[in-house]
């Protein structure tokens, strides 16, 4: 890959949200490079800020309550210098993007064919008729059946599933280069979700999009991504590709997921426990390794005062130098009584 | 002497119609079906959403009312016994539920919350009920400080603790623990997992474990009972489920989940594939003319599935 194809180049965003009077970072200067025709996976526990990533990209945050410096180049301009008028030639036409409750996305009074062409009535000149003709299509490439009878239906007369593919079709509908996709089947069944991330990757490949993909599953994230960014309390951890990552994690935090999932391996077996919480965003100790307090009594010395992302092989970063000295015993750690875990203010 | 049994349960929904509002036809959320807890394991109901599971569980605790068919816990039948035997036997049924945030009573403190079920059926003084409230919540791996908090100053996965805490109070033999995880981020998912293990031993519990995510089922559970439109359509021991599926619906749900081994990924895709044509073309082979799920028939001694 080389430079030329960068579509999306997010340099040093940091986004902080308003919590009584003051502002604390949900992203703290953050930097990805997304490529064409690729899927990125942020991952990350709840809280960590992989949906205010997403949603700074399409600039959805409440002005008022949020900050948000750095730079997101999006083919060759910044984003952030726009202002809401531009945006809006952008969103839903070169980035659009797929919600996680499907039911909570659509308008329950509006028909779903007239809900796909919102988007090409804004972006585009087509004709009424025209319209019509292109959502059919769309219906039909996101493999709804029988399109014609679908087109004139109310979002309460479809399923989970289906539904979750009339989001899919609004977000193809002005073939935009990029997709964000957030938590695109944690509301639905395994064999819809199995389903949808199938017609997701077949859309890649056909219409060359790039996705975000969002989530939290990272069964989810092997069966599509490319590459995976892991973000642990506003800082991506480590980046790349899925295959090498998925078998060789590096970063104490992205191990510890990987191995607190069950599987045929481990069966019977106690899973591994990250110790604590995910810290709050008014809690959270900004200096030196953010990990350090989940790690069990570790030396201060493995970690760096101040950690940064770091390529330690080609393509693959990770963030402080406390990974050389973290392994996982299979043993089951005991959790500890947590004292100080609670959440205040949230 | 069978410890915990289902028999022919039904759980019927009438659907009114009509300017008289009469019934014309039923919803059949639970459709005839039968299983079995043997005492100290964990049984998994498996299914996707609508197909049952849920109103099967909490029909078994008495929340929902049954239309015919036998609960039978300690040589009582659950759906026919009067209230002070049903008052009786929750104490020894008691139940998880699925959304922490909504289980808990928000204007209780921790502490009234766990010993809630104390205060219904044991009469201790405000010492004891302390001491127990204290043993439980200890248990469940909470600190002393947190007994007067309310739920909302806790995250997710120590409140499902608080919830379980709840549960263990009257120390029952039976828990039903209604998709426990799900609405938890995976390393608390683990951390909950494990310690319900943990109380498994200790206590001497069966579980009756509902949940969609099959992946946590392998490592949970060992009977499962695979559940599709209010019947069951197979049932089996862990290896009988994973290792050898019979019905098609069964190796659907195995073959969507996400694998995690990136060398498989052109097989599983394909497996995918494959079974959803059969799914289509066979048809036949696996469900009635009307669509419904056939009866069990025994493939092994432990293993049956709805086959024609």
């Amino acid at each position: 890959m080389s430079n030329d194809d960068i579509l999306l180049q997010v340099e040093d965003l940091t986004t902080s949200f308003r919590i009584d009077e003051q502002f604390y970072p949900a992203n703290d200067h953050i930097n990805l490079d997304v490529y064409e025709n690729e899927i990125v996976a942020i991952v990350g526990e709840s809280g960590c800020g992989k949906s205010a990533f997403g949603h700074s990209i399409m600039g959805m945050h409440h002005q008022e309550q949020t900050k948000i410096s750095g730079k997101i180049h999006f083919k060759g301009v910044d984003l952030l210098s726009y202002s809401n008028t531009q945006l809006n030639k952008v969103r839903g036409k070169e980035i659009s993007m797929i919600f996680q409750d499907p039911l909570t996305a659509l308008n329950p009074l509006m028909i779903v064919g007239k809900q796909i062409e919102e988007g090409m009535k804004y972006h585009t000149k087509l004709s009424k008729n025209k319209r019509k003709q292109k959502a059919i299509e769309i219906l039909n490439e996101v493999k709804i059946p029988q399109p014609e009878r679908v087109y004139s239906q109310y979002p309460h007369e479809l399923s989970g599933g289906m539904r979750q593919r009339i989001v899919i079709a609004i977000a193809i509908a002005c073939e935009p280069s990029l997709i964000i996709a957030d938590e695109p089947t944690t509301a639905l069944d395994v064999t819809i979700q199995a389903r949808i991330i199938d017609l997701l990757k077949e859309l890649k490949r056909r219409m060359k999009t790039s996705i975000i993909l969002i989530t939290h599953d990272l069964g989810v994230v092997s069966e599509m991504a490319d590459r995976i960014a892991v973000m642990y309390a506003g800082e991506f951890v480590e980046i790349g590709e899925v295959k090498r990552f998925l078998k060789n994690p590096l970063h104490p935090y992205s191990k510890s997921l990987l191995y607190s999932l069950p599987s045929k391996n481990n069966q019977g077996e106690k899973l591994h426990v990250i110790k604590g919480v995910v810290p709050s965003l008014n809690h959270l100790q900004r200096q030196g390794c953010r990990f350090k307090p989940r790690m069990n009594g570790t030396d201060d010395s493995i970690h760096e005062e101040t950690p940064t992302l770091r390529e330690v092989e080609k393509g693959h970063w990770v963030r402080c130098t406390c990974y050389k000295h973290f392994h996982i015993e299979n043993s089951h750690q005991v959790v500890e009584e947590e004292k100080d875990d609670v959440f205040q203010g949230q | 002497m069978t410890f915990f049994k289902v028999n022919n349960l039904k759980v019927y929904y009438p659907i009114r119609g009509g300017i008289f509002r009469r019934v014309v036809n039923h919803v059949k959320a639970v459709d005839n079906i039968n299983f079995e807890l043997k005492r100290g394991e964990t049984y998994a109901l498996v299914g996707e959403s609508g197909c049952g599971k849920t109103t099967t569980g909490r029909t078994v605790v008495g929340l929902t009312k049954a239309t015919s068919g036998e609960v039978i816990f300690n040589n009582l039948d659950l759906t026919k016994c009067n209230r002070k035997q049903i008052r009786e036997s929750r104490r020894e049924i008691q139940m998880v539920f699925q959304d922490p945030y909504s289980s808990l009573n928000p204007k209780k403190t921790v502490y009234d919350i766990v010993a809630e079920p104390l205060r219904n059926f044991e009469n201790l003084s405000k010492s004891e009920e302390r001491e127990q409230v204290e043993y439980f919540m200890q248990k469940v791996g909470m600190s002393r400080d947190s007994l007067f908090k309310y739920p909302h100053q806790f995250s997710g996965g120590q409140r499902q603790r608080v919830g379980i805490a709840r549960a263990l109070t009257l120390k029952p033999k039976i828990i039903i623990a209604d998709e426990p995880v799900s609405a938890l981020d995976a390393s608390v998912q683990a951390q909950v997992l494990n310690f319900m293990q943990d109380i498994q031993e200790e206590f001497g519990l069966t579980y009756l474990f509902i949940s969609h995510d099959l992946g946590i089922v392998r490592h949970m559970c060992n009977r499962i009972g695979i559940m599709y439109k209010g019947k069951f359509v197979e049932e089996g021991t862990r290896e009988d489920i994973y290792e050898n599926p019979q019905h098609i619906y069964t190796r659907r749900l195995i073959a969507s989940i996400p694998e995690l081994d990136t060398d498989q990924h052109q097989n599983s895709e394909l497996l995918r594939k494959n079974i959803e044509e059969e799914y289509q073309k066979e048809n036949d082979k696996y469900f009635n003319e009307d669509g419904s799920v056939m009866d069990l028939k025994p493939v092994s001694d432990t293993h049956f599935a709805a086959l024609r």
